[in-house]
């Protein structure tokens, strides 16, 4: 098995005296996909803002590569490389739908280039090209605040890859998603992952997607890490039927 | 030393009391509805137009000259009775829930409309009534001369700051305020009419800046643009000792009085910066001011 | 495009009418001016910042003029590019501290610095004249004292180029990744960290292009004036400013210059029959906030977004 991507050791924080997490262990490895499932209020979206450094652990580190990224902000975390989607989509909603794109990609920019034209036919094939993928081109010139949700969803996560991260924290990806579209989301979502190589680690609730497509399942409880493995496995296992799958 | 610290002290005091009861009038305004009015000095200098007006008019009627004092507060009441609901429905309530900068903008235009309203109702004199002051005389302690009207104002502020935690802490008015204070939708569920409650605090809060310009008049008289220096000092003291904090806007008003203090006795120039100085490093420290605590929304 | 053509329509309009009528040079230059500092707070204004202390920059463009021509630099360019160097550097100094605050307590930071400047203009006595202000002798260009006339039409015709020069400039800020971001800070601040773009150096570019706005348009005023007060600072001159640059914010980059010239025109012709100036743009504003908020850059909504949990 090769070296971990992400690594969590010993995490721990809690709200008003409820621990969200508590010692909690975690390792992702380059090119996998990881779902971490649990009960609603599990405090899966906490171990995200954990560690994208938006949320600061009361003990215990994260590390990138084997580097400590703990005290780093979100935005100096994404600059190394982890971009976030979020369950409730965070858009630009007085930006157009490529301009939210063109905008992620524009981070790597210099200073220089930071004050020359955002739209410019470069910067322009490079959005649409992830915007088609995403099946958003048509909508490429509305305002992101007109999109329904399920595209907001999208280009949420579009958004995201557009950062060219090697690891991408997506959270609840299907939330929101009518049932019939979930799938297809999924599949758009799984396409562009293996083609731009991006490791992926995602919370989810829908256990039908979370068999299908994650390789390795993580089961989130109070505060814990239940227990992991493969998503067979996983499913088998007599407490996890009880806290999670049951309660769905 | 003293012999010229104490009194600089005590004039620097009754300031402070004047200036707590419009910034007192800000917070309170701030806490409950959520709006910053920066028409609320304007409330001021009107009082005190209103009070030297009324206060002028006793002498000449010749009515005895104790009148002056409730004629202080009655034109106060006057001022709070005209302006504060009617603003509140016609203007203010229309920006709850918005964002700050269009707070601002919706009193900044209140501010000026009421700028040229002083001056049409006014004129551009400047205005002198002093009998309260006259007859109140002054006192010698210790080898040195206290003007009484100081002393009574000092107490006033007290008192009002005593009477505004009383009324919020023991009354059924002051309690239904708190709950809007402390969740306004909760307070809605809860069948509290929020609407009367931002209308009530709103109308004290015109009361209590009408109050301290109505009190400022035997001291220093009125004129033209008091609204606006009145505004910024307020602003000030109201943001040293944390927006919608009662307490904090008397400690405030006590922390610029003695620092304008401390100006005068050893760099006079300094005298007029010494408040915004204040506030420019208490902000810095802590953005909330010295009250706030971030947990928790009180009054 | 038709937002440039606009702009450009109403220039030559400006320019027209300067020309035909002398007399309209001063109080049009002088609108201008106000206009690059109205600008400088629409900037912020499209970040959902708003500065009740920006005409701070004005005076600082202002007085820097006054000191200047006073110890001996009286060329006209050299003033202008002099002056908006020194309230940049202000800009710079100020806004590294105000980039961290938000809403109301950017406001009221911004308002403490403006007042601890205006109260400090107005007592230092023996560095700024206190109350009475500065002098400000007339400029030269090239060497050249023109007359008053001449010196009234080239300082007009040079703040045309100006305005047209810094019109080109920040619209094409407005369209780079820097000013869109701007844009986004109001919107989602949280995701443009999340995107790895810095926000307080948007800010900061921000704050600092607002402030060198306004020092530009106070070193003009300073000229065209030829006087310097501290009321230049006081804070209702910061709301003012505000007020334009909300009147004329329909019309993008040119709205400022066309909301500041149109209140300079109805003063100027209000003053003949009424008084009550101040009330009627009171009641414009009022009115442009009811029954216009499209002027209003979307300030209308609450802050969304922002959450990330």
């Amino acid at each position: 098995m090769s070296k971990p991507l992400l690594k969590a050791e010993n995490l721990e924080i809690s709200f008003h005296g409820v621990k969200a997490a508590d010692g909690v262990n975690l390792e992702i490895n380059e090119g996998e996909f990881l779902a971490i499932i649990g009960p609603n209020g599990a405090g899966k979206t906490t171990l995200l803002n954990l560690c994208t450094g938006y949320l600061k652990p009361s003990a215990g580190h994260v590390y990138l590569d084997g580097k400590q990224i703990t005290h780093l902000s979100p935005r100096q975390i994404a600059k190394r490389g982890i971009a976030r989607a979020f369950q409730i989509p965070q858009l630009f909603t007085d930006h157009r739908v490529i301009d939210n794109v063109m905008l992620s990609n524009a981070a790597r920019l210099n200073l220089w280039q930071m004050l020359s034209p955002l739209d410019r036919p470069r910067y322009r094939d490079e959005a649409m090209e992830l915007l088609r993928m995403f099946n958003l081109a048509d909508h490429a010139n509305d305002l992101a605040s007109t999109l329904p949700e399920g595209r907001r969803k999208l280009l949420d996560i579009a958004v995201a890859l557009a950062l060219k991260p090697r690891l991408v924290l997506l959270d609840e990806p299907t939330s929101g998603v009518s049932a019939i579209e979930r799938f297809g989301l999924m599949e758009t979502l799984m396409t562009a992952l293996r083609q731009a190589k991006v490791t992926a680690l995602f919370v989810e609730h829908d256990m039908d997607v979370v068999r299908r497509y994650a390789e390795r399942v993580l089961v989130w409880n109070r505060g814990h890490v239940l227990t992991q493995g493969r998503p067979e496995e996983v499913f088998q296992d007599q407490r996890v039927i009880e806290t999670v799958v049951g309660a769905v | 030393m003293l012999q010229v610290l104490i009194p600089l002290t005590v004039d620097a005091l009754a300031n402070a009391a004047i200036i707590f009861f419009v910034a007192v009038g800000l917070t309170l305004v701030f806490s409950v509805l959520r709006v910053l009015n920066v028409a609320h000095g304007s409330f001021y200098s009107i009082g005190a137009y209103a009070a030297a007006s009324l206060g002028l008019w006793v002498v000449s009627a010749g009515l005895p000259e104790w009148l002056t004092f409730p004629a202080l507060v009655l034109s106060a009441a006057f001022v709070a009775a005209i302006f504060g609901p009617f603003v509140e429905h016609l203007l203010i309530r229309w920006t709850y829930g918005k964002s700050e900068a269009l707070q601002i903008l919706v009193t900044f235009g209140l501010f000026l409309i009421l700028e040229d309203l002083q001056r049409i109702v006014f004129g551009v004199n400047s205005l002198y009534e002093d009998t309260p002051m006259r007859l109140l005389g002054s006192t010698m302690i210790g080898g040195i001369v206290y003007l009484n009207y100081q002393l009574l104002l000092i107490a006033l502020a007290i008192l009002t700051l005593v009477g505004l935690k009383l009324m919020i802490s023991h009354t059924r008015m002051g309690k239904l305020i708190a709950a809007v204070v402390a969740d306004r939708e909760i307070s809605q569920a809860l069948g509290i009419n929020t609407n009367r409650i931002f209308m009530l605090a709103f109308t004290l809060g015109v009361f209590l800046a009408a109050l301290g310009g109505a009190l400022a008049t035997p001291t220093t008289g009125v004129s033209p643009g008091l609204g606006a220096d009145t505004m910024v000092l307020a602003f000030a003291v109201a943001a040293i000792g944390g927006l919608g904090r009662i307490e904090g806007a008397a400690v405030a008003a006590i922390i610029v009085a003695l620092a304008r203090v401390l100006a005068i006795y050893y760099a006079p120039e300094l005298d007029a910066v010494a408040p915004y100085l204040v506030m420019l490093v208490v902000l810095l420290v802590r953005p909330y001011g010295l009250f706030h605590t971030d947990t928790t929304r009180r009054i | 495009m038709r937002m440039f053509l606009l702009g450009l329509a109403a220039l030559v309009i400006v320019a027209i009418a300067g020309i035909s009528a002398p007399w309209l040079q001063f109080l049009l230059s002088l609108a201008i001016a106000k206009g690059l500092a109205a600008l400088g707070v629409a900037i912020l204004l499209r970040a959902g910042l708003i500065s009740i202390g920006h005409a701070m920059f004005f005076a600082i463009g202002a007085y820097a003029t006054a000191f200047l021509t006073r110890n001996g630099i009286t060329d006209f360019v050299s003033l202008l590019i002099l002056s908006t160097l020194i309230a940049t550097a202000a800009g710079v100094v100020v806004g590294a501290f105000m980039v961290r605050y938000r809403a109301i307590f950017f406001a009221m930071l911004n308002l403490a610095v403006s007042m601890v400047l205006f109260s400090l203009l107005s007592k230092l006595y023996n560095i700024t004249g206190g109350t009475d202000g500065m002098r400000v002798a007339r400029a030269t260009f090239f060497g050249i004292a023109p007359g008053e006339q001449t010196f009234e039409l080239i300082v007009f015709l040079t703040s045309l180029v100006v305005v047209m020069l810094v019109g080109f400039a920040v619209s094409a800020y407005f369209r780079s990744p820097l000013g869109e971001a701007l844009k986004a800070v109001h919107t989602n601040e949280i995701r443009l960290e999340y995107i790895s773009i810095p926000v307080w150096g948007v800010l900061l570019v921000g704050y600092t292009i607002s402030a060198a706005l306004a020092g530009l348009g106070g070193s003009f005023a300073a000229m065209i004036i030829g006087h310097v007060l501290p009321e230049m600072a006081f804070w209702t001159e910061s709301g003012h400013l505000i007020l334009v640059a909300v009147l004329g914010g329909i019309g993008g980059v040119a709205g400022p210059f066309i909301g500041a010239i149109f209140l300079e025109l109805v003063h100027t012709f209000a003053a003949s029959f009424t008084d009550a100036w101040s009330m009627i743009v009171g009641a414009a504003l009022l009115f442009v906030i009811f029954f216009l908020p499209s002027g209003l850059y979307g300030l209308i909504n609450k802050k969304r977004g922002g959450s990330a949990v």
